[in-house]
């Protein structure tokens, strides 16, 4: 079985196990950075980047994060996650990881009574994908060979760029794993390939 | 379509909350302080509730350029205090954008008979409880999150020990009733059927939990994480300590690795005096604002 990890620094962690759970994995909560070694594949999970950040820098993971992302395996990250993984933010000096080649903003569709749901036409996931957006992020811009596979009026809301996958919503907050199906997929296809 | 105002949308925003900390904060700076340390939202204030105690008097919403200044501060959710059942105060903080609403016994009641209908606002609502019957009470009434309501303001963490124990313990006797037992138990804890239903079937309360009132150090963080709570709020706790930008840092860490106590010791090291804290049986009834609500 393939063994999942999730960054349990902050965050929604317990969806991200049910959804990933129901796709037949072997799901690991990531608290050390040993841990790290023995996975295929990691999820960032939704939460506050900010707090993220801080805890990945006090505990040492940035490097191995990095470290993870050069190793050729897939990661997926869900709103917060995708900021993690962006090369770029609006507004902000500085990016966190900067794995996936796109420029994202924070809060883009406003505060959180501006929070909503819909549902999503997803490339290569469906076309009625259960969209919770929370304070959510926009991918502004992608590089060249980043696969756009979702807007939301005009805006980019979920991309892939060869092993990494990101969204702007909370797949996590749905009884609809699709998405968490399709990055399984991306898993063991990499798996195949190595 | 596009929908706001759900429930899935209203207490997803508390799910992205959790393992974190939230810090009261009274002005920018704070809030640039708490933000720093990594705090997962802050609550914009007049005053904490340390100094509402002492101040005594009618404690009411925050002025709103408090709250303008805090939004302005930082990226991280922002929630403020409405009075207990003061439907212009929550709608005067809903109109300004604020992320959350808490709906405090930290502020004097405006209203003892009615809690606010939280459903009718697309603003979430956090609110707190004692026991189960209360906390399902508000969340029959539209709350998107619960807290317990501890003892706020004292730095004395045992009425919040006391509210998620007693609140833990009553979820597995529900879990553990034939689903004919669940209407009686509904009569007697004064809470809504469904609400005890859904706890049943899932095991938990259906909105996230966190704890509130009275903790002071990185050692009550970690403990109520392990009594199931699945995030704190801070209150006085930081700001009244003697280094609040060392221990909110070392709060949040204590937050996360709560079960990591050599980690703990280590970042409770030379902190400093955290804040002075009262004792519960000194207070008389009428300064508990634990009572305050039903």
């Amino acid at each position: 079985m393939i063994n999942i990890g999730i960054l349990a620094l902050q965050g929604a962690v317990r969806e991200h196990a049910k959804a990933l759970e129901a796709s037949d994995v072997n799901v690991i909560v990531v608290k050390r950075t040993e841990q790290l070694d023995e996975l295929d594949g990691l999820v960032f999970p939704g939460g506050e980047s900010t707090t993220m950040r801080r805890l990945i820098d006090k505990y040492d993971f940035f490097e191995p994060l990095k470290a993870f992302a050069e190793s050729g395996k897939p990661m997926f990250g869900t709103c917060a996650g995708a900021i993690l993984m962006a090369t770029e933010i609006k507004g902000q000096d500085d990016p966190h990881l900067a794995v996936m080649d796109m420029t994202v903003e924070r809060n883009a569709f406003g505060r959180q009574r501006e929070s909503f749901e819909t549902a999503l036409n997803v490339n290569g996931v469906g076309e009625d994908v259960h969209g919770v957006f929370i304070r959510a992020p926009i991918i502004e811009r992608v590089g060249p060979s980043v696969e756009v596979l979702s807007e939301y009026e005009g805006d980019i809301v979920a991309a892939k760029q060869g092993q990494f996958l990101a969204c702007s919503y909370h797949p996590e907050l749905t009884d609809d794993d699709r998405m968490h199906q399709y990055f399984v997929q991306m898993v063991r296809k990499n798996q195949v390939l190595a | 379509m596009k929908q706001t105002g759900t429930d899935r949308v209203k207490r997803g925003m508390a799910e992205m909350q959790k393992g974190g900390v939230i810090m009261d904060v009274i002005n920018a700076e704070q809030a640039k302080i708490a933000e720093e340390a990594g705090a997962v939202a802050v609550m914009a204030l007049e005053r904490v509730p340390a100094d509402i105690r002492a101040a005594g008097g009618v404690a009411r919403m925050a002025d709103p350029s408090i709250v303008e200044e805090v939004t302005n501060a930082v990226s991280i959710p922002v929630m403020a205090k409405a009075r207990i059942g003061h439907i212009v105060e929550a709608r005067v903080l809903e109109a300004m954008g604020v992320d959350y609403i808490d709906e405090s016994e930290v502020l004097t009641p405006a209203d003892e008979v009615y809690h606010l209908n939280k459903r009718d606002y697309t603003v979430p609502f956090v609110c707190g409880a004692r026991d189960l019957g209360e906390a399902s009470r508000r969340i029959g009434e539209g709350a998107s999150m619960i807290r317990t309501k501890g003892e706020p303001g004292t730095g004395n963490i045992v009425e919040a020990v006391r509210h998620m124990r007693m609140m833990q313990s009553q979820i597995k006797q529900v879990v553990g009733m034939s689903e004919d037992e669940i209407m009686t138990e509904a009569k007697n804890l004064g809470a809504p059927y469904d609400v005890l239903m859904e706890i049943k079937r899932t095991g938990k309360f259906p909105v996230v939990n966190f704890a509130a009132g009275g903790i002071a150090t990185p050692a009550d963080a970690a403990l109520m994480m392990q009594l199931g709570a699945d995030g704190v709020f801070v209150g006085s706790g930081i700001f009244k300590s003697d280094n609040p930008e060392r221990f909110a840092r070392a709060i949040v860490e204590a937050t996360t690795h709560y079960e990591d106590y050599k980690l703990i010791a280590e970042l409770s090291k030379g902190l400093g005096s955290a804040m002075k804290g009262i004792e519960i049986s000194t207070l008389e009834a009428k300064d508990r604002m634990q009572e305050r609500g039903w």
